[in-house]
């Protein structure tokens, strides 16, 4: 009895968890410029459903301006994360590392502090070094955003990794140059790659910033979509949530793949496939 | 063979001091990096709440003459007449607006009795009383043109009250923004008091942003906590399956799921229109269930609940199963099993999810914006007016210190319990 109880108050939890997310991607073929279901879709008739939102989506040069901001300034940022974050991540995974935790908190920071403080911050240094209103200066934004879930995917990563292979590359004469890239790269680039995937979803899903910082030029997808909630409320907006869902599920299945991937380092890989 | 020992000591000392050089080189320049574009514009904030350079850089000389003004009577000649010329420079090089609306703060209709002021110097010249600058030579010593002129376009130029607001406005350094996000507030004489009860704004919103906050967090575990323990229970293959379930509103765009809420819970919504449809409603009195404090908790609660579950759940995952077994075989109930086994096992868990939630909670700003309506708006979106819409910036400054300050103490409470390092994504 209390276990059905248990099976059943836990089915609810997930209704709620997914369900919201579910409804939005019918209603998205939608005929009518609704936001609830017509008569006609209940019945299943092909009049009543259509492609016409995508259509408008994709016809319309501001939302196809927003993606390509979205992905110039995603796909920068992630380099950037990921090069400084993965060195980082090196350097905090020697023993020899003197003040970790300090360096820690401080990488860390981007993460935990409210991205309001951040982006008000942000907004008053970099106007004042002519950076707002420029792609670069969200970049830049959303790099510093972005790093701290490379540092932890990658440390994470680096905790599993048994030193004694570069120990035993190096002993049969490979430089250290030679052991990283050909032992030790390979054994953590599933997590270097889930690192970079969660920056760039980190870049992709940034409003905050670009709503303080981005002029017309930047607006980027979520930035649209804020707009179109915001001000002119129309199914379009639900078009681009179902290819934002679909664009989710993607990037959760690579991570996950990836995850699988990464049993070379087994115990982090377990550790980090559980938040 | 000292000697040897003691050179192989000191190798041994130099290659490990190589060793955390050649670590910390590796981690500089992140740490640059967050530096110079997170931590410096955190500071340029932090700053801005307290530097309010505006006054003292326009009417520099004005303040240093008041500066000695024992503030009794009216300030002397010169006080007047560097004022006529600052206020003019200031109109010319148009920062008079916003010098106007800051002495305005301390005492409201200055701002009109300045650009007033500022308007009638400009057709009086550069000296009063005296249109031809070549004849002027020197007044008579009790002689007060300037006094006179400016008391001559407005009363409030022989109020002393007004040049205390100036002297106040002028100050560099000031804890105003600070006072006004505290619902307190200085008198021109000074003194700090607290606003009346019907012009407090800050702390009661703070309040009901922390109060929200933890209703949050516990929505959170309450709904968290048998679904980790189910996953955790679970066989490993179905184990992952679930743990899917709760990632995929992980890694679904904010935006996304906050349109989704609208799309659900707004008055012709689907949730309405169901309830209305199985009769359960009239279609007049439809619910209100967004654009209010309700969408806000709903939305929050949905978006944060997966950072309560994974930490959860990663616990729970390691503690034996047979520990309960053990437990209920040797007589114990499942409650008391539960309590007493099971539950103190999992604090650790509860700690980091409550923690991480909490922290995530009190600076969210999107989701309010876009569903909060006007009662469901919490501080981070005061923030947000006073950067884009009241362009107070200093103020917003200030809010987002207090907010950071709160934040900062939550996260070492967080790192002293769970340790950051510890940290894991989903």
């Amino acid at each position: 009895m209390g276990r059905l109880l248990h099976v059943a108050f836990c089915a609810a939890v997930f209704v709620f968890l997914v369900a919201p997310i579910l409804v939005i991607v019918p209603l998205s073929f939608n005929a009518e410029p609704y936001f609830t279901f017509t008569d006609g879709m209940l019945r299943l008739d092909a009049d009543a459903w259509s492609l016409r939102w995508y259509e408008a989506v994709a016809g319309d040069g501001e939302w196809r301006r927003a993606l390509v901001n979205s992905l110039v300034i995603g796909v920068s940022a992630t380099v950037l994360a990921t090069v400084l974050g993965v060195l980082a991540a090196l350097g905090l995974a020697s023993p020899a590392m003197p003040g970790r935790a300090v360096v820690m908190s401080v990488v860390i920071s981007p993460m935990v502090t409210p991205v309001i403080v951040a982006a008000a911050g942000m907004f008053f240094f970099y106007s004042s070094i002519g950076l707002a209103q420029t792609h670069l200066g969200l970049i830049l934004a959303h790099a510093a955003l972005g790093t701290p879930f490379v540092v932890i995917t990658v440390t994470a990563t680096l905790a599993g990794f048994n030193h004694d292979l570069t120990r035993a590359a190096a002993s049969l004469g490979a430089g250290p140059w030679y052991a990283f890239r050909s032992v030790q790269l390979p054994l953590v680039l599933p997590g270097i790659v889930s690192g970079a995937l969660f920056a760039f979803a980190t870049s992709f899903d940034e409003v905050v910033t670009v709503l303080f910082m981005g002029g017309v030029e930047q607006r980027t997808v979520p930035r649209e979509m804020w707009a179109g909630v915001r001000e002119q409320i129309s199914p379009a907006i639900l078009a681009v949530a179902t290819f934002l869902i679909a664009f989710a599920l993607l990037l959760m299945g690579l991570v996950q793949w990836l995850r699988g991937r990464g049993s070379g380092s087994e115990p982090a890989a377990r550790d980090a496939a559980t938040a | 063979m000292p000697g040897v020992i003691a050179e192989a000591g000191r190798s041994r000392l130099s290659s490990s001091f190589l060793r955390s050089l050649k670590a910390w080189l590796l981690v500089l320049p992140l740490l640059a990096f967050i530096g110079v574009t997170f931590i410096v514009p955190l500071g340029s904030m932090l700053t801005r709440s307290v530097h309010a350079p505006v006054v003292a850089d326009a009417l520099p000389e004005t303040l240093a003459l008041l500066r000695s003004w024992d503030a009794a009577g009216l300030p002397g000649e010169a006080v007047y007449a560097a004022a006529a010329r600052e206020i003019r420079t200031a109109r010319e090089t148009r920062t008079l607006g916003q010098v106007a609306t800051r002495i305005n703060r301390l005492k409201s209709g200055l701002r009109g009795v300045l650009s007033r002021t500022a308007r009638q110097l400009r057709s009086i010249g550069p000296r009063p009383g005296d249109h031809e600058p070549e004849r002027a030579g020197q007044p008579p010593d009790d002689a007060t043109p300037w006094r006179d002129t400016l008391l001559g376009i407005d009363d409030a130029w022989g109020e002393a009250d007004t040049w205390l607001a100036i002297r106040r406005a002028g100050e560099r350094f000031t804890a105003r923004h600070y006072l006004n996000a505290l619902d307190l507030t200085q008198s021109v004489d000074g003194g700090v008091v607290a606003q009346p009860p019907e012009l407090r704004i800050y702390l009661p919103l703070l309040g009901r942003t922390l109060l929200v906050s933890l209703a949050i967090t516990v929505l959170c575990l309450v709904l968290g906590y048998p679904v980790a323990y189910l996953i955790a229970q679970a066989p490993p293959k179905r184990a992952n399956l679930l743990l899917l379930l709760v990632l995929v509103p992980f890694w679904t765009s904010l935006l996304v799921r906050t349109t989704s809420w609208i799309v659900l819970l707004q008055s012709q919504g689907v949730v309405n229109d169901l309830l209305v449809a199985a009769g359960l409603l009239g279609d007049e009195d439809r619910l209100a269930m967004i654009y209010n404090m309700t969408g806000t908790m709903v939305a929050m609660t949905h978006v944060l609940l997966p950072f309560m579950v994974l930490p959860l759940y990663s616990v729970m995952r390691t503690i034996p199963p047979h520990y309960m077994r053990a437990a209920t075989s040797l007589g114990g109930t499942f409650f008391q099993a539960f309590r007493r086994v099971y539950w103190p096992q999992t604090l650790p868990g509860v700690g980091a999810g409550s923690l991480l939630v909490f922290i995530l909670a009190i600076g969210y700003y999107i989701t309010p914006a876009l569903v909060g309506g006007r009662t469901g708006q919490l501080i981070s979106n005061m923030i947000a007016y006073h950067m884009q819409q009241s362009l107070n910036w200093g103020l917003a400054a200030a809010l987002g210190g207090l907010l950071l300050v709160c934040v900062v103490a939550l996260y070492l409470v967080f790192d002293r319990l769970v340790g950051v390092d510890r940290m894991r994504l989903g």
